[in-house]
């Protein structure tokens, strides 16, 4: 019996490991990097600022595809609500704090999850796709021919965000924008950290493996994943405010089936199923574009496929999830 | 007493097929029943059936006196009717630890709780650690099911059944795929059930069947042949020619 003491002190310390510590490292690793991003990259603020927006939205994305195994090419619906949601308020509505204009923007994007999960979530697999990508297709339309509102092709410009808290103006050299960006961020790392390890994550990832256990377990599926498309609305909404408040314009490409895939190919990237997966994924391929499109204006989209079918051939689980799972199995070795 | 469970006139064909051919049962609370049946009797589609995975083409469902035939499965269960499954249904990244936890707070309507983890719940472990115990699991409740033994898997799925409070428990072959060695700990934790719980045993193993069951149904080819006591289940002429037709191996266990 002595036995079954050690046993149970062995079974308990992993569990006691993960409750915690990962988030204060999370979140002083995303500020290192912050910081070294304000440094490096002194004239650039506004392409980090533009990593943090598009982080935002396949962190929403992650929480849909990765956690719950749901199948959309149609995410950029969501953040581009938020963007116009905080543009519209602000050009049309005079409603210029960028807090207010936030506001909209979560809101804007939690009722756009709330419509595409109810139609995605009616279907499952290739249908789920296909419906998605119709429902992206109809907002971008949707945008397109709203033009008095959105300002069309031609963007929606008049976007005047006042100065943060009353004392931050927007400044010219992004500083405003990014460090903005850089909280909205961590605060938003933060409540996901608590989301997914709470019983509602707990039900998600049951979901995403079997949903007829679930459902023997009394549990509706579809109502929790639809409220993990509102949730997931919300961050991307954040995502799409912030840009519209940092490039104070909104175009049309911001709810576009491109952007909903290339948020997609990002998490893969990067590793779905993990928030830090859809980070690193995020970050690589907005630096890993950035960079070789200036180097080389011509290939460069040949060299970020390049990139993503070595991640998807010798590294299935992202990067992220693949390092992740190296330094899970040197653990278990030693 | 009212019963708890009925079943009247269930049907269900698969192309031609009668899989369930009007099957009529009924359960009180404290009910012990074994359901057996050779091998495609059609005893996983009688629990498919009134747990409302499967549609039937015909029959009616009452728990506690109250039609649920068009209540879907999650409803179902909301009133008490759980079920295990026959092949294990787990999440393999998941706990057991995990899978317990979630269905306390799933039976308690706490699954749906944005903060908070199940580790920092009190109550929740206390259940998590009880259950798991009785069953063997303690050691191993952090550790990810896939990385478990299958007959620990199935330890597991009867434990997932047992944290939903069911009022009736219809277990489908609970014992299959457990070493020997291990099947005692089931019959304890189904010894130290509520009494007024009502159970439903689908088990091949004859022994488990005489010590757990006070009543033995037998299913064969669809439809119920035998309904009665466990002494004379053995005796009756049509339970031994169903066995000895198909299922010859299992009259010798008898
Ligand atoms: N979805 C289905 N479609 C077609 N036929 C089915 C389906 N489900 C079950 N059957 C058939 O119904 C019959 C009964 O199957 P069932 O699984 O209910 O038997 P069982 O009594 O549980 O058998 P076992 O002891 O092997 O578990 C079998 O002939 C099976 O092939
Ligand atoms: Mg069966």
């Amino acid at each position: 019996m002595t036995m079954t003491t050690t046993n149970d002190m062995i079974a308990a310390s992993p569990a006691r490991r993960r409750f915690g510590g990962g988030d204060l490292i999370g979140l002083a690793i995303i500020l290192l990097v912050a910081v070294i991003g304000y440094f490096l990259f002194p004239n650039n603020l506004a392409l980090l600022t533009r990593i943090i927006a598009a982080a935002l939205l396949v962190l929403s994305l992650d929480l849909v595809t990765g956690y719950c195994g749901v199948a959309t090419l149609g995410h950029a619906a969501l953040f581009g609500a938020g963007a116009y949601a905080a543009g519209i308020a602000s050009a049309h509505y005079g409603i210029n704090d960028p807090l207010a204009m936030l506001a909209f923007g979560i809101v804007a994007g939690a009722v756009a999850g709330l419509v595409c999960g109810v139609v995605i979530l009616r279907a499952h697999g290739l249908p789920q796709l296909v419906l998605s990508i119709a429902l992206i297709h109809l907002f971008h339309e949707f945008a397109n021919k709203a033009s008095s509102w959105t300002g069309g092709s031609d963007g929606l410009s008049g976007i005047a965000p006042t100065a943060l808290l009353g004392l931050y103006e927007f400044d010219l050299w992004g500083r405003t924008a990014y460090v903005f960006g850089v909280v909205l961020l961590a605060i938003v790392f933060l409540l996901l950290r608590l989301i997914v390890r709470s019983p509602f994550g707990m039900l998600c990832r049951g979901i995403k493996e079997d949903p007829v256990r679930i459902r023997s377990m009394g549990a509706s599926p579809k109502i929790a994943l639809t409220k993990m498309y509102v949730i997931s609305g919300a961050v991307a909404g954040v995502g799409g405010a912030l840009n519209a408040i940092s490039t104070q314009v909104v175009g049309l490409d911001s709810l576009s089936f491109n952007m909903s895939a290339e948020s997609l190919v990002m998490l893969v990237l990067g590793g779905t199923g993990s928030l830090f997966g859809a980070l690193t994924g995020t970050v690589v391929f907005m630096f890993f574009e950035d960079v070789v499109s200036a180097a080389n204006p011509f290939h460069w989209l040949t060299m970020v496929g390049a990139l993503l079918i070595a991640v998807v051939l010798f590294a299935p689980k992202g990067l992220y999830g693949t390092a992740a799972a190296l330094v899970a199995r040197r653990r278990e070795a030693k | 007493m009212q019963p708890i469970f009925e079943v009247r006139n269930l049907k269900r064909a698969f192309g031609g097929l009668a899989v369930t051919n009007d099957v009529s049962l009924s359960m009180a609370p404290g009910d012990r029943v074994a359901l057996i049946g050779p091998n495609g009797a059609g005893k996983t589609t009688f629990v498919n059936l009134v747990t409302g995975n499967l549609r039937p083409d015909s029959g009616e469902v009452r728990i506690a006196g109250e039609p649920v035939t068009g209540v879907d499965a999650i409803g179902r269960v909301r009133r008490g009717l759980v079920r295990s499954f026959q092949v294990t249904r787990l999440f393999a990244d998941m706990t057991p630890a995990e899978h317990v936890a979630l269905a306390v707070l799933q039976r308690d309507g706490r699954a749906g709780r944005l903060f908070g983890n199940f580790l920092g719940m009190p109550d929740v472990m206390v259940e998590v650690q009880e259950l798991l115990g009785k069953l063997g699991l303690k050691e191993l409740m952090h550790r990810k099911v896939s990385e478990i033994a299958y007959g620990q898997q199935r330890l597991l799925e009867l434990a997932v059944a047992l944290a939903l409070k069911p009022k009736v428990l219809l277990l489908d072959e609970p014992a299959a795929g457990v070493p020997q060695s291990d099947t005692g700990r089931i019959e304890q934790a189904l010894a130290d059930l509520p009494a007024d719980l009502a159970v439903l045993m689908i088990e091949h193993d004859m022994d488990l069947v005489f010590r757990f069951a006070k009543r033995v149904i037998v299913l064969a080819a669809g439809a119920i042949i035998f309904d009665g006591s466990p002494s004379d289940v053995t005796k009756d002429p049509r339970v031994r020619e169903a066995y000895l037709g198909s299922y010859a191996n299992a009259s010798h266990a008898a």
